[in-house]
């Protein structure tokens, strides 16, 4: 029933644009009118439909109060607020038809038939009023079509005014994840010293849930984490950093148009690639590389879970942010230095060290360090590569891991959201957050240095 | 005035792709002479000026038949390097382009690249004379490692001209020098061009007609990638052989 209900509200407005803009054009070939047709039936169709669906949502919402407080009353020889609550809900189930369970208390039955009844007349009347409202302003509104009305500006606000709503609804999240991790932390850090947890070098969060478990009393030491967050972004970093720079250097300087052409869209299709995939890649390809490699030098020294595998997969997919960006940034350098350099018999290679390099060496910069913030962050790849055992150490044939696979391994399954163990997963993510929001910070504004050199 | 032919063009036709950019050019340029490339937009002067220093070879598309000789040398010969021709033929750029360097360091880069300089102090002294030469050493002699994209247009384009002068070539190419430049810069890079051409075998592109006839000793005119008339560019002015120099001087077409 409300289906229709705002199925025929929004009818209602489709047919007000369209009987409203045919007003306008007919009024329009009398005389000028301040606003173009299109306009009128835009504000025409917001005048009517805004008010109802506003009207309607209000009335659903004061109705569901209303309801459950009349039929609370079937039930006001129970105590337990609780039972109570799961009783109206029952009554609600039923009458619905969700459920067909029958509650064992006298007051059940009435209390449907109740319910039934209110339900009833209310949302019949609940459409005469939102259809009439409706239909009222629909007829108000072709009043205002007239030549001086001007529709153009109420529907230009109107707009500005959803604009504002959206942007301000995209900073509202951001804040809100930033409280919401932060009061986590705050949690965890009223249980566990801030300085054991950033400086401490033993990471064991298995704590006892019941009394009568055998566990460690748990330690929350976050080095070997971060360390092993780094090691492997560092491996990254040592096989992205010059297949990127060399690709982005042929690809900007050296490749004919249509290679170009050809070739940065599929660079670019990497970093399309889902991580999950990066990640049965490493496990089935890179990890028995590296282990075979490994046998035949020292057998047995690497196993299938070491920091090599999780860097050396992470590094290919970071190599397209590299490329794609350290192009831009060496084709945005003005092709009158390029030229310029060539002019005086300079080689092409020595045109790029020496010309394109230094003058596009911001924005080289910020692609490798937004690179990096991006390796830190990747959880996919390194859960399913890299291990959970927080060794600390700079072996990278070693079993290492990370900050996003220790989140990925506090927070699966069943958790109480009390423990330690649990709420160090949220410590650890601020931290995490605010290591890759200083890159960030650094990475843009290296950015915007290096586009204002030349404008 | 001595009348050696330092370059010499033989029916040289140009193609960007399938389109004809010049069509059987055939044309002298006389060594320590100024020769201006005049005509209206469109008409592959700036085409011909790079076909000089090949700086063509720099676009996919295009291709050359045809001779261009240089001291009896064809340019366009397999065998022949760009990178050494290029050093031996400068080119000024329409809009001034100094390296994101110093100012020493601008006029240091050709040097440095083509091993010129025996030392420090030779390097120094390269850079101090095409300074001088260039009519800019005066003004930036206090501050030569500061940014050359710190200095003002006009001193801009004296930078790139000492920049050209310090690899020590024997032709300068000018693409429209001037104009981005005011009226008494431009009178400046004029002066300077008298001057060089004492020294150097020089072409230069304009658009302003004025500025042909002011600093050229001869002037060719194009039209629709095709040299109409060249010669002597007080006779070219006085007296064009051609209808369609004619107008075009004149004002009533281009």
């Amino acid at each position: 029933m409300t289906t229709i209900t705002y199925l025929a509200i929004f009818a209602l407005a489709v047919y007000s644009f369209i009987i409203n803009k045919s007003r306008a054009v007919s009024l329009a070939k009398f005389s000028n009118l301040h606003s173009q047709p299109y306009y009128h039936g835009i504000y025409s169709a917001v005048f009517m439909f805004l008010p109802a669906i506003t009207l309607l949502i209000l009335w659903t919402s004061i109705q569901n109060i209303l309801t459950n407080l009349t039929i609370k009353d079937y039930f006001g020889d129970i105590n337990d607020p609780g039972l109570v609550k799961f009783y109206i809900n029952s009554v609600i189930d039923y009458s619905s038809g969700v459920s067909t369970r029958i509650i064992e208390h006298s007051g059940f039955l009435p209390a449907v038939e109740r319910y039934s009844s209110l339900t009833y007349t209310n949302s019949i009347l609940k459409i005469i009023v939102a259809i009439g409202l409706s239909v009222t302003l629909l007829r108000l509104s072709m009043k205002t079509v007239t030549v001086e009305f001007k529709a153009r500006e109420y529907v230009e606000r109107l707009f500005v005014m959803l604009m504002k709503l959206s942007s301000i609804m995209a900073i509202v999240v951001t804040v809100g994840i930033v409280l919401s991790l932060l009061f986590e932390t705050l949690r965890f850090f009223s249980m566990i010293n801030i300085f054991d947890f950033l400086f401490g070098l033993q990471w064991s969060p298995q704590t006892a849930i019941r009394a009568d478990q055998v566990a460690s009393s748990g330690s929350f030491g976050a080095i070997p984490v971060f360390a092993g967050t780094i090691l492997i972004s560092l491996i990254a970093m040592l096989v992205a950093v010059p297949i990127g720079l060399y690709s982005a250097i042929y690809l900007s300087q050296y490749a004919p148009y249509k290679v170009r052409t050809f070739a940065k869209p599929i660079i670019e299709i990497l970093a399309g690639i889902p991580t999950v995939v990066y990640g049965f890649f490493a496990v089935i390809t890179v990890a028995p590389f590296f282990r075979d490699l490994g046998d035949k030098i020292a057998p047995g020294a690497l196993s299938g879970e070491s920091a090599i595998i999780a860097g050396t997969v992470m590094g290919i997919m970071i190599i397209p942010f590299i490329t794609s960006l350290t192009d831009d940034a060496m084709n945005a350098v003005p092709s009158s230095l390029k030229e310029g350099s060539l002019a005086m018999g300079a080689t092409v290679s020595e045109t790029t060290k020496q010309v394109i390099i230094p003058a596009s060496f911001h924005g080289i910069v910020a692609s490798f360090l937004l690179a990096f913030s991006r390796a830190i962050g990747e959880t996919m790849i390194v859960v399913m590569a890299a291990g959970f055992a927080a060794n600390l150490t700079l072996n990278p044939f070693e079993s290492v891991t990370t900050v996003t696979v220790q989140i990925v391994g506090l927070l699966t399954g069943d958790q109480e959201f009390d423990s330690a163990k649990t709420l160090s997963a949220f410590a650890l993510a601020f931290v995490l957050f605010f290591l890759t929001l200083i890159l960030n910070v650094i990475a843009l504004n290296m950015v915007k240095k290096y586009r204002e050199l030349y404008e | 005035m001595t009348e050696k032919l330092k370059i010499s063009i033989k029916n040289l036709n140009v193609f960007y792709a399938n389109k004809q950019a010049l069509y059987d050019i055939n044309l002298n340029i006389m060594e320590r002479e100024v020769t201006s490339l005049i005509g209206p937009s469109g008409c592959g002067k700036s085409t011909l000026l790079k076909c000089l220093n090949r700086m063509n070879d720099l676009i996919d598309i295009c291709s050359i038949n045809g001779q261009i000789m240089i001291d009896g040398t064809n340019i366009n010969d397999s065998d022949q390097d760009p990178v050494l021709l290029r050093s031996k033929v400068g080119m000024v750029f329409q809009k001034p382009n100094p390296f994101p360097k110093s100012i020493y360091d601008n006029v240091a880069y050709g040097p440095k690249l083509h091993g010129i300089a025996q030392s420090k102090d030779e390097l120094d002294s390269i850079v101090i004379k095409s300074l001088s030469r260039a009519g800019l050493y005066e003004e930036v002699k206090s501050r030569l490692f500061e940014p050359g994209t710190g200095l003002s247009g006009g001193q801009q384009q004296r930078l790139c001209i000492a920049r050209a002068l310090a690899v020590g070539p024997e032709i300068i190419l000018m693409d429209e020098p001037c104009s981005a430049l005011d009226p008494i810069a431009t009178a400046k890079i004029e002066e300077l061009i008298e001057e060089l051409k004492t020294k150097y075998t020089i072409v230069i592109v304009t658009h302003s007609m004025q500025q042909a006839a002011r600093v050229s000793d001869r002037t060719a005119y194009m039209h629709m990638g095709e040299l109409v008339e060249s010669g002597f560019t007080k006779n070219i002015f006085s007296n064009p052989q051609h209808q369609k120099t004619q107008d075009y001087i004149t004002g009533r077409i281009g």
